[in-house]
């Protein structure tokens, strides 16, 4: 029998070692030897005996058993049922231990099994490099300072405060347009076929300011919003939304830490995202880094830190929360049903047909209501046994909110952060006292109108997607001359995922 | 019960580091707050059951019983008999562990004990910090390289 022992330090908090590792499904993800993995059965990852069966990347197919799993000691152990290798009776085992000194993780990796004899060095080398050394390197690579350091450009220095005035006029009336460029124009609040493609006008980048050339721009309930006139952030003649990714194209006087070139986007007002180029201030601009493609930057950003606020924020989602989430197939549904489900909570979601309920399965939620054919608040305290949910989010709005009220536990706490369905109306919140529930009605703008406030929502969201924690099906594409199409099919709850415009 | 876990990394092999820690009489050696040790009844140092009798450098005295020592896993268990710290039931582990990456020591301190509940706070800081920190602090500056 041979023992292997590796181990190392990892600068990084134990938490967010273990958050990768007690993943039994998740080493495709991080491990350079690994092509793909499946958990056997559609078994929980974290469920002890569940089977990973996985390929590695020169093609060799191997299935391993979890054996014991600990988030007490950050332990866990697996042995191998099926290789291509004789490495007979294979048992591994994680463990890691906090360095106090300094917040960073110790990392043991260790094994035993019987090679035969002559292919002993070459199996304990395979082992010891190819796969432990290998893995503490791609560990290492993914949880680095580098890696999690703020994305955000610097922000402007001494902008005079006239230059900061917001929104600015879209379309600059006075002698400084210097050029032209295409975009979507709500000329009056209306229906989607008030969103006209055409020219405007668009001046040298002020003081304190950036020109952005997009290259895909993202579509959100919040410019139906706009367009409708439901919320004042737009007024006509105007450009909606709020998000996309694009190069810095111009910079303005009194600008610095950022450059031509560079690959940026945004998820945040004032409005004007819906045009081939635009002036704005670069204070809450996230630089891209290499591996978020403009697309996912342009469909997911918003939603992205939207879901981060509001599960760890708004209602901090613990181990053994009960989530309901409404509109479960829709861009920002699918990042709160993953994200829940990686945070521990029991997902339940609600979507309107079978073919979304299907989707929002393989997404990892634990049970799925199609809300047209069955009462959802009587599903979820069928689900739960009577206890009801510990948060609903809500963005569906009118159709829902009293079902969300009606399916929340004691002391449940009702998300309502949209109403594509309308309004909620007036309600008597003494009638909440019978659960003491608690109502909130966050707005993206206030957790995330400056850098310090939005920057560590950037960080986890990136840090989820390159976990694998979130996956972003590539979002729906419709030329930015059809804006009005992908409105329509926003609102008619025909889509999933996430829509984009492209330039 | 209270309980105090301090870790750190040593940039030594950890055999020479537990030639150094193993010593259970040994803490003027190496630590920067005990002046004076002996061994009671003129025992072995690594014998189980043995008695450090130490004074600190503030003049506090202390003794402790060795209660296991392993030189297959690098580590040593002891408890209080007596200090002025106001701890009852105290023990306390301290384990080494190669770190095969650089070849380097992950040092382990962790203890468990009984107290006055106002005094819980205050404790865990003296013996987290003003302890074993501070001993780690002084082997890393012994270790370094």
């Amino acid at each position: 029998m041979v023992q292997v022992c590796q181990s190392t330090i990892i600068d990084a908090p134990i938490d967010e070692v273990w958050r990768v590792l007690r993943d039994f499904n998740g080493h495709d993800r991080w491990h350079p030897a690994i092509a793909s993995s499946v958990i056997e059965n559609g078994e929980p990852v974290d469920a002890v005996g569940s089977v990973r069966r996985f390929r590695l990347a020169d093609g060799g197919e191997l299935r391993e058993q979890l054996l014991s799993l600990s988030d007490e000691e950050c332990r866990l152990t697996y042995c191998l049922l099926e290789s291509p290798l004789p490495l007979m009776g294979y048992v591994a085992s994680i463990r890691l231990k906090p360095v106090t000194d300094g917040n960073r993780t110790f990392w043991e990796w260790r094994s035993e099994f019987h090679p035969p004899a002559n292919r002993r060095d070459e199996l304990v080398r395979l082992v010891t490099d190819g796969i432990y050394r290998a893995g503490f390197a791609a560990i290492r690579k993914l949880l680095s300072v580098g890696q999690r350091q703020v994305p955000i450009v610097a922000r402007a220095v001494d902008a005079p405060a006239v230059a900061r005035a917001m929104p600015k006029p879209v379309e600059p009336v006075s002698a400084a347009v210097s050029d032209r460029t295409r975009a979507i124009v709500v000329a009056k609040y209306g229906g989607p076929e008030v969103l006209e493609f055409r020219e405007i006008g668009l001046s040298e980048p002020a003081y304190g300011e950036v020109r952005i050339r997009h290259t895909v721009i993202g579509v959100n309930f919040i410019d139906v919003y706009c367009r409708t006139g439901y919320f004042d952030l737009l007024s006509p003649p105007g450009v909606p939304g709020m998000e996309a990714a694009g190069v810095i194209e111009a910079i303005g006087p009194g600008v610095s830490g950022v450059s031509v070139g560079e690959r940026v986007a945004y998820a945040c007002p004032p409005v004007g995202a819906y045009s081939e180029r635009r002036n704005m201030l670069p204070e809450l601009l996230v630089r891209l880094p290499d591996d978020i493609s403009d697309e996912i930057a342009a469909g997911a950003l918003l939603k992205g830190v939207a879901a981060s606020f509001l599960l760890h924020d708004v209602q901090p989602v613990r181990p053994g929360s009960v989530v309901l989430v409404h509109a479960a197939a829709g861009g920002i549904g699918q990042v709160l049903v993953q994200w829940a489900r990686h945070l521990g909570a029991t997902v339940i979601a609600t979507v309107s047909n079978d073919d979304k309920a299907r989707l929002v399965e393989r997404l990892g939620a634990h049970h799925v209501i199609v809300y047209t054919s069955e009462n959802f608040a009587d599903a979820v305290m069928e689900i739960t046994g009577g206890r009801g949910a510990d948060v609903v989010y809500d963005a569906v709005g009118n159709d829902t909110f009293a079902g969300s009220l009606a399916a929340l536990g004691v002391r449940g706490h009702l998300v309502s952060f949209g109403q594509a369905s309308g309004p909620v109306g007036n309600w008597d919140i003494g009638r909440f006292s019978s659960k003491s529930i608690t109502v909130s009605r966050p707005n993206y703008g206030h957790f995330t109108d400056t850098q310090e406030k939005l920057a560590p929502h950037v960080n986890r969201f990136f840090s989820a997607l390159r976990q694998g924690i979130v996956r972003i099906e590539p979002p729906r594409r419709y030329p930015l001359a059809q804006a009005a199409d992908a409105h329509r099919d926003l609102e008619s709850r025909r889509s999933t995922g996430s829509l984009v415009l492209t330039v | 019960m209270p309980k105090v876990y301090v870790s750190s990394v040593v940039n030594a092999p950890a055999a020479d580091v537990w030639q150094v820690v193993r010593n259970f009489n040994g803490l003027p050696d190496w630590t920067p707050f005990v002046a004076e040790s002996r061994i009671e009844q003129n025992a072995q140092p690594d014998q189980i059951g043995c008695i450090r009798n130490f004074t600190l450098k503030d003049g506090g005295r202390i003794r402790e019983r060795l209660l296991a020592l392993s030189d297959y896993d690098l580590s040593c268990t002891y408890s209080i008999l007596e200090s002025p710290m106001g701890v009852e039931n105290y023990v306390a582990k301290l384990a080494l562990t190669p770190i095969t990456d650089g070849n380097a020591t992950f040092c382990e301190w962790e203890a468990e004990f009984d107290c006055a509940p106002e005094r819980e706070a205050a404790l865990i800081q003296q013996i987290g910090t003003g302890v074993f920190q501070a001993a780690f602090t002084a082997l890393k500056k012994r270790f370094a390289r």
